[in-house]
């Protein structure tokens, strides 16, 4: 019942949409595919679904070529980014159409639906057309079409993409119930959000320029990212990803002393690394790596300072507003436990381990 | 920045366009109901008091002594252009369908190319094409039968309805045929659940524009039919004889419009409320 792609290839104008990409999506997880747009996450969903021939590589399904399988006989269902419904037919019939395809009898449609409307709130809405529904439940319909099908595979591609911040945040959490019992369906769901991706995946991949740098369970993923790219994907604000030196017991970034040489870095021979941090583990201090305050974003709970140190941003977020003035130059306090150290190719050497806290505290 | 008398301009000119266009009309509707008298007593317009109403005119045109019968004629233009019409409809779609998703290419042709082509047998004067046409019903024996009249109508009516539906289809988001196509529908069941349903404005413009095209060629009927088969418009043009009746003719032209009237106030409906936008851009 898994479906497999081996090294799938896409190049359109010179561009990789699909670079080697690889992948096992196995029945009844959730795969959120986690990267920034562009990355080749639709591209990816659209081979799937067979909307999208590609130059080479494989994709089976139960051991049968499924690039062979034409689109109808996929057994696939899609929701868009864009509320995709059958503008003629009212809420009721874009949930049914699918199911009259598959020639179903009438009264199993009848409960399908109805029981589909009521899974995504729509129970009231049966005789709307698509036109009179606002977004988010323009957005609940596909949604409702897509899962009365029982299809065996499920793709979401940036479903909430479109909708605003609180519409999103209530999809969401509504969307962690919907997907928990998901049988022998595999689901595959895209996001540029890592929020989304940590809050909905059992797997996540990380997708970069048409390649999947990453996959792992959300945890693995976030605390062990692969690369510098991945880490800065997966968090958002992105993690901050500077050139230091380790040397003589310091951390030297931009010619400035920056912390001393956390324990779980304390193996890691002299030399220059690239490292990573997360806003929340730089602090404004009274020492530290000097740079000029380029952006502060308030938020209000939070306010998000951005710093740069010669040429390397820096993004620094604290709790509460602080009276931060453009152009004013600030000493960072870099939390020297939360390094994460990769190689000069970005490649990860050592990470943070969380239980090592307590031991730096000390 | 618009003066006062803005209003009063825009109504002076909608006023003068409404007399040019309905003018003819109303001369048409007044001559059909004078005789002789009527006609040759210089202009005249209101009737009862500048002449003596007379329905001579239509009566003419219904079988009445000295005049013609309309009523074939008008049969024969009514079966070729709504024939014709739906044929252009039908096939007009499937190829525009076919024009708009798939990606043709044939050396240096392509789908720009072809959509081109349809429509450039509308740019060539009729005149190039009617020898031709000519010919070939000649050779299949389809000369002077309805059926020949059809088929050369479909050939004038085709273009524009392929036309007019690629554009439209253009407009209609393709995810649409993709999510039909994921939802169990092969190719062909795509475009008529999925597809067709929600083309309805755009097949309204391309079904008006076919039946006013057809219903309005004179040239080649009156080259390709003579005695067994005629036309409204060419029974209409027969009575232009060396002292034309005039109401007869007026009483005959008015009821060869009327269709095309009644039409249009139907689809108006579409097109005042914006319906169409989108349809023809």
């Amino acid at each position: 019942m898994n479906l497999s792609a081996t090294d799938l290839c896409l190049t359109v104008d010179g561009v990789d949409h699909l670079k080697d990409v690889s992948a096992t999506f196995v029945p009844g997880r959730l795969h959120a595919v986690i990267g920034r747009t562009m990355a080749g996450k639709t591209t990816l969903l659209r081979v799937l679904a067979g909307l999208q021939g590609v130059d080479s590589g494989a994709l089976t399904r139960q051991g049968a070529d499924f690039l062979k399988t034409p689109v109808w006989r996929r057994d696939t269902a899609m929701v868009y980014q864009q509320f995709i419904n059958y503008p003629h037919l009212d809420v009721f019939d874009n949930v049914a159409f699918p199911l009259k395809r598959a020639g179903l009898a009438r009264d199993e449609i009848r409960r399908r639906v109805t029981d589909s409307l009521a899974r995504v709130g729509l129970a009231d809405f049966e005789r709307r057309k698509p036109s009179q529904l606002s977004g988010g439940q323009q957005q609940r319909v596909a949604l409702a079409r897509a899962l009365a099908r029982g299809t065996g595979i499920l793709l979401l591609d940036e479903p909430l993409a479109n909708l605003d911040y609180k519409l999103r945040e209530q999809l969401r959490d509504e969307f962690r119930t919907l997907f928990s019992d998901q049988g022998d369906t595999v689901v595959i769901y895209t996001t540029t959000e890592p929020a989304e991706a940590m809050m909905l995946g059992d797997v996540v991949l990380v997708m970069h320029e048409g390649r999947i740098l990453q996959t792992g369970s959300p945890q693995e993923v976030f605390e062990r990212p692969a690369t510098t790219t991945v880490a800065s994907i997966i968090n958002d604000p992105p993690m901050n990803i500077f050139t230091g030196r380790i040397g003589s017991g310091q951390v030297t970034v931009a010619g400035f002393q920056a912390t001393h040489v956390s324990a779980h870095l304390a193996d890691l021979p002299d030399g220059t690394y690239r490292f990573g941090l997360r806003a929340t583990d730089v602090g404004l201090a009274s020492a530290g790596v000097e740079g000029e305050v380029t952006f502060v974003e308030i938020s209000g709970s939070e306010t998000f300072v951005h710093v740069a140190v010669g040429e390397t941003p820096f993004v620094v977020q604290i709790e509460g507003i602080h009276d931060v003035a453009l152009g004013d130059l600030v000493k960072l306090r870099l939390r020297p436990e939360r390094l994460f150290a990769f190689d000069e190719e970005g490649t990860l050497q050592r990470t943070p381990s969380y239980d090592l806290t307590s031991v730096e505290g000390r | 920045m618009r003066s006062r008398l803005y209003p009063v301009f825009k109504y002076t000119m909608i006023a003068l366009w409404a007399c040019f266009v309905a003018g003819p009309f109303f001369w048409a509707m007044t001559t059909s109901f004078k005789d002789v008298n009527g006609v040759q007593g210089g202009a005249t317009y209101l009737p009862w008091l500048q002449y003596e109403p007379t329905v001579v005119g239509w009566r003419n045109i219904f079988g009445g002594a000295g005049g013609v019968d309309v009523m074939r004629p008008f049969f024969n233009s009514a079966v070729v252009t709504v024939a014709a019409s739906a044929v252009s409809l039908v096939l007009g779609s499937l190829a525009a369908y076919a024009l708009s998703r798939y990606r043709f290419k044939l050396g240096f042709i392509k789908n720009s190319d072809i959509v081109f082509f349809f429509v450039s047998q509308r740019i060539m004067p009729p005149v190039v094409l009617v020898i031709p046409f000519f010919y070939l019903l000649q050779w299949t024996g389809l000369l002077d039968t309805v059926l020949g009249l059809v088929i050369v109508t479909v050939a004038l009516l085709l273009p524009i309805a392929v036309w007019v539906m690629v554009d439209f289809f253009n407009g209609i988001p393709r995810e649409i045929d993709e999510m039909a196509m994921l939802d169990g529908c092969g190719p062909f069941q795509t475009f008529v659940r999925a597809i067709l349903p929600n083309s309805l404005p755009g097949l309204t413009v391309a079904a008006m524009f076919c039946v006013v095209f057809g219903w309005n060629d004179f040239f080649f009927a009156f080259r390709l039919t003579f005695t067994e088969v005629q036309t409204l418009p060419q029974a209409v043009v027969a009575l232009n004889s060396s002292i034309p009746p005039w109401w007869t003719l007026s009483a005959a032209a008015l009821f060869g419009v009327a269709p095309l009237i009644l039409l249009a106030l139907r689809v108006e409906r579409y097109l005042s409320k914006g319906n169409l936008s989108g349809a023809v851009r």
